[in-house]
């Protein structure tokens, strides 16, 4: 009886290929949405993430997400490394000068000024050039997006200069950095140097990097700096998590997003319920002429479910194929660079997809079961 | 219920109401018919008179108000639900007026519908069901869709669907209905040629005065009665 049952399905090929056609843009758009949801939220912690050094970040205590940031005292260093089970502590800057070209083309820039005895915290990944060049004067290592936002349509080259907020900067190497959550060009310099190029203030100190002693825990560390120096202590991973929840939290974009995904849920759901349940209409003199026959209500409902999941498993398919194929094209771009198709996405639309189908299927199964199969008798 | 092994229906003192209350219709009243083995029974009568009420509650897909029915010695209202699709499935073969044909399926996989229905694997279903087309004389048109077959071939086609799995009660709602005389006559032929058996009885609703040529026996209805029995000799007619 499955094999009648998709052969019933694929039968009337037009209303099949509008089920698949319905639940597989529901599904891209499901897929699509929450991924650059998720990859827009991922990129308010990038700078975090890419700071692989250091397990504890230290702030001031009113700080809540990575952008805003109240300057610490210089001494508040020494502090934090007298705090047991800290390995070590070093200063890191943010800033956000202002880098002209010769052309005269600018653009706002995100600058870390890192330790200038250590430089923890520089980009690992480097396209060209050397990190170990910061040590020179007016070093800078500028991403790559930056660069071509910059020099557009030139080809990567270090050794140029540039105006940061009327200071001289020679790019000394281009790195691969994450894109940060406004996409401006990303710099990494000396402490040093970014205070410098930034305009010096009474304090400077924007976050103090710490590497938790070998055999204690990070939370345990950020736990008793906090009591010990009345600072605020995260761990990586908590304050990416303290990001991702201050832009969920105060900005529009969940809402955004979640309007687009509550109306692709709704749309997919009507379009491919109704069409699923016109196709069950248009059967039920034949699922009438079935349970004449003696095929029972559970056999029908089986047939009717074998359908829905059949339609629902290949739009997913095709659904998923087609958001991967848009992500593998943008993650090429330099605006949605970082942008990627997540499994957990996949999984979650999946789960939505689910949902629609047994939604859809539903009112059809309630249809074929309620039928009177002496209905049939009736021309 | 009636013992006499010759005879495959009988109903006593059948009524069938719908609706309640005010709009309540009563469409039959108190039935009492039989239908032997090896005929061909004729249930006739003008639109309404309760014709297909009386089909549907002879093969148990509607309950009977008050009254027996019995099919083959067994009391079928008093089955179960189950039971009762159980003992569908064995017993009975149905021809509709509309054919009822899945559209997506060819002619030798609708006629196989029963057989797979009983759980006989695809393939030997199938090949079963192009034997009986064959001897049908649809062997070109067996795997046509019904979309591609004429009215009486697709009649030809339910014809084989209700034989297939060989059932003892064979029923047709009016299965010359939706044909022209000529189509209606041969597909009639057909029935009588293969469908009546020593084993099986066959029951026909129709108001084709044209066809009842083809009756062992006519039961005629009227106002949710049987008004009338006739007796005929369906073999002399043929002489």
């Amino acid at each position: 009886m499955n094999f009648i049952a998709l052969k019933m399905l694929t039968g009337d090929r037009a209303k099949y290929l509008g089920l698949i056609f319905a639940i597989a843009f529901c599904t891209f758009l499901l897929e699509n949405q929450t991924s650059i949801f998720a990859g827009i939220l991922r990129r308010t912690g990038s700078q975090i993430l890419d700071v692989s050094d250091a397990d504890i970040w230290v702030m001031d205590l009113k700080t809540e997400y990575f952008e805003q940031t109240k300057a610490l005292k210089d001494t508040d260093v020494n502090r934090v490394r007298g705090v047991e089970g800290v390995q070590w502590a070093v200063r890191l800057f943010k800033g956000n000068p202002i880098a002209r070209t010769l052309d005269g083309k600018f653009a706002s820039c995100f600058a870390l000024g890192l330790d200038d005895a250590t430089l923890t915290g520089v980009p690992h990944k480097m396209l060209l050039g050397s990190w170990e060049r910061l040590r020179e004067p007016d070093a800078i290592v500028l991403d790559k997006a930056g660069y071509i936002l910059l020099f557009p349509g030139e080809p990567l080259q270090i050794d140029r200069t540039l105006e940061l907020n009327d200071h001289k900067a020679v790019i000394v190497g281009i790195s691969d950095a994450s894109a940060p959550f406004l996409s401006n060009p990303v710099i990494h310099t000396r402490y040093s140097q970014a205070v410098n190029f930034v305009g010096r203030e009474r304090t400077q100190l924007s976050y103090v990097l710490v590497k938790a002693a070998t055999g204690v825990r990070p939370q345990e560390v950020t736990r008793r700096i906090e009591a010990q120096t009345g600072l605020r202590a995260r761990t990586t991973d908590e304050f990416r998590w303290d990001c991702i929840r201050y832009y969920l939290k105060n900005t529009g974009i969940p809402v955004n997003f979640g309007i687009t995904i509550a109306i692709a849920v709704i749309v997919g759901t009507v379009v491919a319920g109704q069409t699923f349940y016109l196709f069950t209409l248009e059967n039920l003199k034949q699922f009438g002429a079935l349970k004449a026959i003696g095929v029972t209500n559970g056999r029908l409902t089986r047939m009717v479910l074998l359908q829905a999941i059949t339609v629902g498993a290949v739009g997913f398919s095709f659904g998923t194929g087609l958001a991967a194929l848009f992500f593998e094209i943008t993650l090429r771009e330099i605006a949605t660079r970082g942008l990627v198709l997540m499994w957990q996405n996949v999984l979650i639309t999946g789960g939505c997809i689910m949902l629609v189908i047994v939604i859809a299927s539903l009112l059809s199964i309630r249809r074929v079961v309620v039928l009177e199969p002496a209905e049939v008798f009736r021309g | 219920m009636d013992r006499d092994n010759s005879i495959a229906v009988s109903t006593r003192g059948l009524r069938k109401q719908f609706g309640g209350n005010g709009a309540r219709v009563e469409a039959l009243r108190g039935v009492n018919f039989q239908a032997r083995l090896g005929e061909l029974t004729f249930i006739v009568g003008p639109s309404g008179c309760g014709k297909t009420t009386l089909l549907s509650v002879i093969t148990g897909l509607l309950d009977p108000t008050a009254g027996e029915v019995g099919l083959f010695g067994e009391a079928i209202h008093r089955l179960s639900a189950s039971q009762q699709i159980e003992f569908r499935r064995k017993n009975l073969g149905f021809v509709f007026q509309q054919y009822n044909l899945l559209p997506a399926l060819t002619a030798a996989e609708n006629a196989a519908v029963p057989l797979i229905a009983s759980g006989m694997s695809w393939t030997e279903a199938v090949a079963k069901a192009k034997e009986l087309l064959d001897h049908l004389g649809l062997a070109d048109r067996r795997d046509a869709l019904p979309s591609k077959l004429s009215g009486g071939e697709q009649q030809r086609v339910a014809i084989a669907r209700a034989l297939v799995h060989e059932p003892r009660l064979v029923v047709c709602d009016e299965p010359t209905a939706a044909l022209d005389h000529a189509t209606g006559e041969k597909v009639m032929d057909l029935l009588a040629a293969n469908a009546v058996h020593p084993d099986r009885a066959v029951i026909v609703v129709t108001h084709d005065s044209r066809v009842f040529q083809y009756a062992d026996v006519i039961a005629e209805m009227d106002d949710g009665r049987i008004v009338k029995t006739q007796e005929k000799k369906r073999s002399e007619v043929y002489a």
